[in-house]
């Protein structure tokens, strides 16, 4: 009982020992975020409610971005539908790692599927069993950083004005052509991102809405399914 | 603190959006194997979406923000990714400034 309980132990802060450098990297842009948010007119109680709730930055600053008033309720429901469509993706990756835990472990632990900690249990899983210890240790110092500082954000970030003139309008792009930096797989990923850069600017331009995210990530996940085959290890591990 | 409805329903719409989206891949798939052309595809698709998401505002908006965002990528390959972030913002600014 007791080895197995410091066993547990272990795990848990061996997951939260892995996601420290990455909690240091998500303050700035929580605070971002929060920013972004009150600039639209979110309180500090909304932002972090939404945190919360939604937990998943990339289709929050996308609801930042297009957030209007009068709140625009199916459209930015359809659009984090759209947004976190690879989530389904991610969590069929991640299924052989965590079929084997409580139902209660899975379903709840789906719920902290972010990006990041969905790569570093698709690591984990590749050399070891992955423990919901493990994962849980992952996810609640992110799940915490994420609220504290997104709601941080959105008290101080009000009392700033013309966020233009800072350059905040590109923050996003900004934030999202770096993590792309961190994603790049060479010749793997050249085609799929062409593949969705061109889609997207052409429905851009031509449809109304966020139509141009579905469309985009559509094209270059099909420019994905015609890559050379590779193991589903060997993919996920630069990830 | 206020709490508009609207804007409550907007956040829970998009946070039941979110857990279905994380919780129906798992559940497809949790009696099978992924492998082949689906495994290529799952692949790329963070990168196909981030890619979607930034592309008219990198590519089609003006010569200032595509010139900042081949600075944004040049700096993230070498600098800390928040020191590319806020670079890129500061190469914006001045862009706009001097090329429009």
């Amino acid at each position: 009982m007791t080895t197995s309980l410091t066993f547990r132990r272990g795990e848990f802060a061996a997951g939260a020992f892995t996601i420290l450098p990455l909690l240091v990297a998500v303050v700035p842009f929580g605070l971002l975020l929060g920013t972004l948010a009150a600039q639209k007119g979110l309180s500090p109680l909304e932002t972090a409610l939404m945190s919360a709730t939604v937990f998943a930055g990339a289709s929050q600053f996308v609801a930042v971005e297009i957030w209007t008033t009068p709140v625009a309720v199916v459209l930015l429901t359809a659009t984090a539908l759209m947004v976190n469509l690879r989530h389904v993706l991610m969590g069929a990756a991640l299924a052989p790692g965590i079929r084997s835990w409580p139902a209660g472990a899975t379903y709840g632990g789906l719920f902290f599927l972010a990006d990041e900690i969905w790569a570093f249990a698709l690591k984990r899983s590749a050399g070891q069993p992955l423990t919901p210890a493990y994962y849980f240790g992952l996810s609640l110092p992110l799940y915490l950083g994420w609220i504290s500082t997104t709601t941080l954000g959105a008290i101080f970030g009000s009392v700033l004005q013309d966020p233009a003139r800072y350059g905040l309008d590109f923050a996003f792009t900004a934030v999202f052509l770096t993590l792309l930096v961190s994603l790049w797989k060479g010749k793997r990923s050249l085609y799929p991102w062409l593949a969705a850069a061109l889609v997207a600017v052409a429905a851009h331009q031509l449809l109304p809405g966020v139509w141009y995210i579905a469309l985009g990530g559509l094209a270059g996940t099909l420019a994905g399914a015609f890559q050379r085959p590779v193991a589903l290890q060997e993919a996920t591990d630069a990830a | 603190m206020q709490l508009d409805p609207l804007v409550l329903a907007a956040i829970a719409g998009m946070a039941l959006a979110t857990y279905f989206t994380r919780f129906i891949g798992y559940w497809l798939v949790r009696r099978t194997v992924v492998t082949g052309r689906l495994a290529g595809a799952l692949e790329a698709v963070p990168g196909a979406v981030l890619t979607s998401i930034i592309a008219p505002m990198a590519l089609a908006t003006g010569p200032a923000e595509t010139a900042a965002a081949a600075l944004t990528v040049l700096m993230a390959v070498r600098l800390p990714l928040i020191v590319a972030v806020a670079g890129g913002c500061l190469a914006v600014v001045v862009l706009r400034a001097v090329i429009g």
